[in-house]
């Protein structure tokens, strides 16, 4: 299992029957493919339908039906249609349950950066603003590290995408809940150490009750 | 009934230095024909307001190519490298924007609003320079309403009274869009007679469309 499978599988997890859920581009897309055959929810998109589902085979595509990112998608039974205000209706007001996005940091607040690196790249907010603000849990799907170093810090460096404190992070290497008191450490992945956590770890973290190093 | 006027004689209507709305997602649902004939009018210094700036050749992106943008209003640059690198030499100035922003300030404009106050951005680098608002213990940025003098509308259908429907992810920014200009001009994948599009399925009163561009006869 490579280690986007292992990020994807774990989220894929903390979906209930029934959720509204956003999936942000790359990573977070691939949460879809681990769904429990049990549990059905209903992927929202943020260029406008409920009940997006994925391209049911080659000679399905419509023009007009995409994800956000453009590429061609399915609609389930029962999906529908709508504006662009209402999309993001849908977000901030409490009406989608979960957010799974990608992420650049994030730090000892629980708070994300994900949208650009200036001087670097700046491709633009997108929605990830209003879906970090607006979503009633936050899930960032990382990697752990970046190839300058941890991307759990104790304080972003790069501009961060809500004040908002995110609800869970998942990397191939563990869980991280962030609370009021700091980042919390509830699991690590299978096969990984305590002790590997927190060394490919730069902010602190506070152990869950039953971890030990 | 709306006279459908041909597609250069539209154009010929947006001046150099307008602002226009382009309705679209990555391309989706924005208004082929329209676009196609900007750039062959090469109408240049607009101002685009646009969710984002699809990827070269595709969409508004080839008004960017064509270089008839000199400022874009927008929520993503990230899959145009041509928008990136024009921001960063700076022949067009970008002003990124959170997308349901985007969306409630060209609502806003549409709707007689002077602004509206969001959650989103508050405490971030969107929030500078801006009003904050507390409501109820909870701080809001006031966000300001956009307007534009041409808005560039995509339908599925339209029927000859100008009333447009859409479809699936199409729509985006295209009904806020068709409120928000003093001028809105729409294409439609097909024109239907009146009364063939029922009225509940009208989603873009047709009294609110300026200008219906007519399908060319193939000949």
């Amino acid at each position: 299992m490579n280690e986007k499978e292992v990020i994807a599988r774990r989220v894929a997890t903390e979906l209930k029957d029934g959720d509204r859920v956003n999936l942000g581009i790359g990573l977070p897309t691939l949460v879809a493919h681990y769904l429990p055959p049990s549990v059905h929810v209903f992927f929202h998109s943020e260029n406008g339908i409920m009940g997006m589902s994925p391209l049911p085979g080659e000679g399905f595509e419509d023009i007009n039906l995409t994800d956000a990112g453009g590429r061609p998608v399915g609609a389930m039974p029962g999906a529908c249609a709508f504006d662009s205000a209402f999309s993001f209706g849908i977000i901030r007001g409490g009406h989608l349950d979960v957010t799974v996005l990608g992420g650049l940091e994030v730090d000892e607040a629980g708070q994300l950066a994900n949208w650009m690196v200036p001087g670097a790249m700046i491709p633009g907010m997108g929605g990830a603003m209003d879906l970090v603000t607006g979503a009633r849990k936050v899930i960032v799907a990382m990697t752990h590290r970046s190839h300058t170093g941890s991307k759990i810090v104790p304080r972003c460096s790069l501009p961060i995408t809500s004040i908002r404190r995110v609800d869970l992070v998942v990397t191939e290497l563990a869980v991280i809940r962030p609370s009021a008191q700091g980042l919390v450490l509830e699991e690590t992945a299978p096969g990984v150490s305590v002790r590997e956590v927190l060394q490919a770890t730069q902010a602190a973290l506070i152990l869950a009750p039953g971890l030990a190093i | 009934m709306k006279k459908t006027v041909p597609l250069k004689d539209a154009v010929a209507m947006i001046p150099e230095g307008a602002v226009v709305m382009v309705g679209g997602f990555m391309g989706v649902g924005s208004p082929p024909r329209l676009i196609e004939e900007l750039v062959r009018q090469r109408r240049g210094d607009l101002t685009l307001v646009c969710n984002d700036t699809a990827r070269p050749g595709i969409g508004v992106g080839c008004l960017i190519d064509a270089g008839l943008v000199k400022k874009v209003i927008t929520s993503h640059i990230g899959t145009n490298p041509v928008t990136q690198q024009r921001m960063l030499d700076g022949s067009i100035e970008v002003e990124l924007v959170p997308q349901g922003t985007l969306a409630e300030r060209v609502r806003a404009g549409g709707f007689g609003l002077g602004g509206i106050l969001t959650p989103t951005g508050v405490g971030t680098l969107v929030a500078e320079g801006k009003r904050t608002v507390e409501i109820d213990g909870r701080c809001f940025l006031l966000e300001t309403a956009l307007k534009a003098g041409f808005s560039l509308i995509n339908a599925k259908r339209a029927d000859y009274y100008g009333n447009l429907e859409y479809t699936l992810t199409a729509r985006n920014f295209n009904p806020l869009m068709a409120m928000a200009a003093a001028t809105t001009i729409a294409e439609a994948e097909s024109i239907v007679p009146v009364g063939v599009i029922p009225p509940d399925s009208v989603v873009t009163p047709g009294v609110l469309v300026h200008i219906l561009v007519g399908r060319e006869r193939l000949s």
